[in-house]
């Protein structure tokens, strides 16, 4: 591993400060993923700046309904915190379904968004990778690829986003709040995320020394009829083949709302909004919700390996709604 | 770059000074002569290296030393007490939960931390209802709650009931 420093900032805007000014800096909270790829020589920065204690540590109701989860907030605390489990039930579902205990309570929140890719050429640095050095290649395209995008990818990268968690928050319509050099913003989840296009390189719309302090979920009532369902090559401890996280509700047997998101299938949680769309007013049933997941999955483009995913991510779709349906 | 840092293990105090590459697997064995937490994959993939930090099982080689000054840490060496093994060693003698061994550190210091969160009533992917007050910790739960802790001599048709047994269940 490079040499590089270490700095444990005394508060956020120092924090800030300190990155904003070091080209080559990172930001380390629980580093299960920062210290395993610079282990790897994929990613080397120069300066970490720890900001594992700065930001709220806990999960707070807001004024509108709504709760705020504090980025330093770890994955175990956050999957068991009983407003969680009750009000938006398929966030704690997503984040039991991910890692192991042991690395869910070292994992934060601000973390676990910004976990980088698992593609495995990326983590390769024998292999070309335009995400890892712009540029270079894409191996994974007529390499193994069964773990790779079947939508919004491009000639560039096909990897997909790594995270259960995150596709929760999309479908649960979260904000991320980040601090950076310039002031605050904040974001809605589904904007932080990209889709790799001609710079595969950047993972999200985040600048250089942005730092994400909280979540907001919002105070939507239907959103504790929610569900994550995960599909993997194994029953634990592994990443998604293809994941689903949704929301619905119901009236009269009839979609009122609902929320769709999948993880597996995109360089970003992958926002399921004509699903949505082709839903919305519809009767509940297994016709309509496949229907709808076929809708959103005409635009799939597999790759040599990965065929499997758009019928695997038309029937999770449908089996989740189903659920769902049947809760109510 | 150095730093020194401070640790409590196993209720001894430490003051050393590491190289800030230095992770909390690499400082127990290298540096404290500490060799309970095993380097099986060292990506944190294995749970081999398990510890309690703070109170919480984690996987020690994907802590950095520097970021965990002041912690403190027990590893499956100061689960005995005054010389009477843990009741989870006992437990894994008992039921010879353990080929080769190289993993059994990890496994029963991750037991002991796995044990903590059910008494707090966290959830698991695999408990029925989510918002139970109380978890049942059955076999399945064991499995799914301990599926960071690999053991390529597959002992675990011997770790879980080890662990079912410590469980009071």
């Amino acid at each position: 591993m490079r040499p590089y420093g270490y700095v444990r900032a005394n508060d956020v805007q120092g924090a800030v400060a300190t990155l904003a000014e070091a080209p080559n800096a990172a930001y380390l909270a629980g580093g299960t993923n920062l210290v395993d790829l610079m282990k790897l020589g994929v990613v080397q920065p120069d300066l970490l700046v720890d900001v594992r204690r700065l930001t709220l540590e806990r999960v707070e109701d807001l004024d509108d309904g709504g709760l705020r989860i504090g980025a330093a907030v770890p994955n175990s605390d956050l999957a068991a915190d009983r407003k969680i489990r009750t009000r938006y039930p398929a966030l704690s579902e997503a984040l039991l379904a991910g890692a192991s205990g042991q690395l869910r309570n070292l994992a934060t929140t601000g973390g676990n968004l910004l976990q980088r890719t698992r593609c495995v050429y990326w983590q390769d640095t024998t292999t070309p990778c335009n995400k890892r050095e712009p540029g270079s290649g894409c191996s994974a395209i007529e390499g193994h690829n069964k773990h790779h995008a079947i939508l919004g990818a491009s000639a560039q990268c096909v990897a997909t986003h790594p995270s259960d968690m995150a596709v929760a928050l999309v479908a649960l319509d979260a904000f991320v709040n980040v601090q950076g050099p310039d002031g605050g913003r904040r974001i809605p989840i589904e904007e932080l995320h990209r889709l790799p296009g001609d710079e595969p390189q950047r993972d999200t719309t985040l600048e250089h020394g942005e730092l994400v302090t909280s979540v907001d979920l919002p105070p939507l009532g239907f959103l504790s009829n929610s569900r994550y369902r995960k599909v993997r090559e194994r029953a634990s401890y592994a990443f998604a083949l293809v994941s689903v996280a949704a929301a619905l509700d119901v009236e009269d047997g009839v979609v009122r709302d609902v929320r769709i998101a999948l993880g597996g299938v995109a360089h970003k949680p992958w926002r399921a909004t004509k699903a949505e769309e082709a839903l919305r007013g519809e009767p509940i049933g297994e016709a309509n919700f496949r229907v709808a997941a076929e809708i959103e999955l005409e635009d799939a483009e597999p790759l040599r390996d990965n065929a499997f995913k758009v019928p695997l991510a038309r029937n999770v779709i449908t089996r989740t709604l189903l659920d769902l349906s049947e809760e109510r | 770059m150095d730093a020194e840092v401070t640790l409590k293990v196993d209720g001894t105090d430490y003051r050393f000074v590491v190289d800030t590459r230095t992770t909390l697997l690499d400082a127990l064995r290298e540096r404290l002569g500490i060799t309970s937490p095993k380097k099986g994959c060292d990506h944190g993939q294995c749970g081999a290296c398990t510890i309690l930090l703070d109170g919480r099982r984690a996987n020690s080689c994907l802590a950095l030393a520097v970021a965990y000054d002041g912690s403190e840490i027990v590893t499956a060496e100061g689960l005995a007490q005054n010389g009477e093994l843990h009741p989870m060693q006992r437990a894994f003698v008992e039921h010879d939960g353990y080929q080769c061994g190289y993993c059994t550190p990890g496994q029963i210091v991750s037991a002991v931390g796995m044990l903590e969160e059910v008494k707090a009533g966290w959830p698991s992917h695999v408990t029925g209802d989510l918002n139970v007050e109380e978890v049942v910790l059955d076999d399945d739960e064991i499995r799914e709650r301990m599926s960071g802790n690999l053991c390529r001599c597959a002992a675990y048709a011997n770790i879980v009931p080890a662990i079912r047994e410590v469980s009071g269940r």
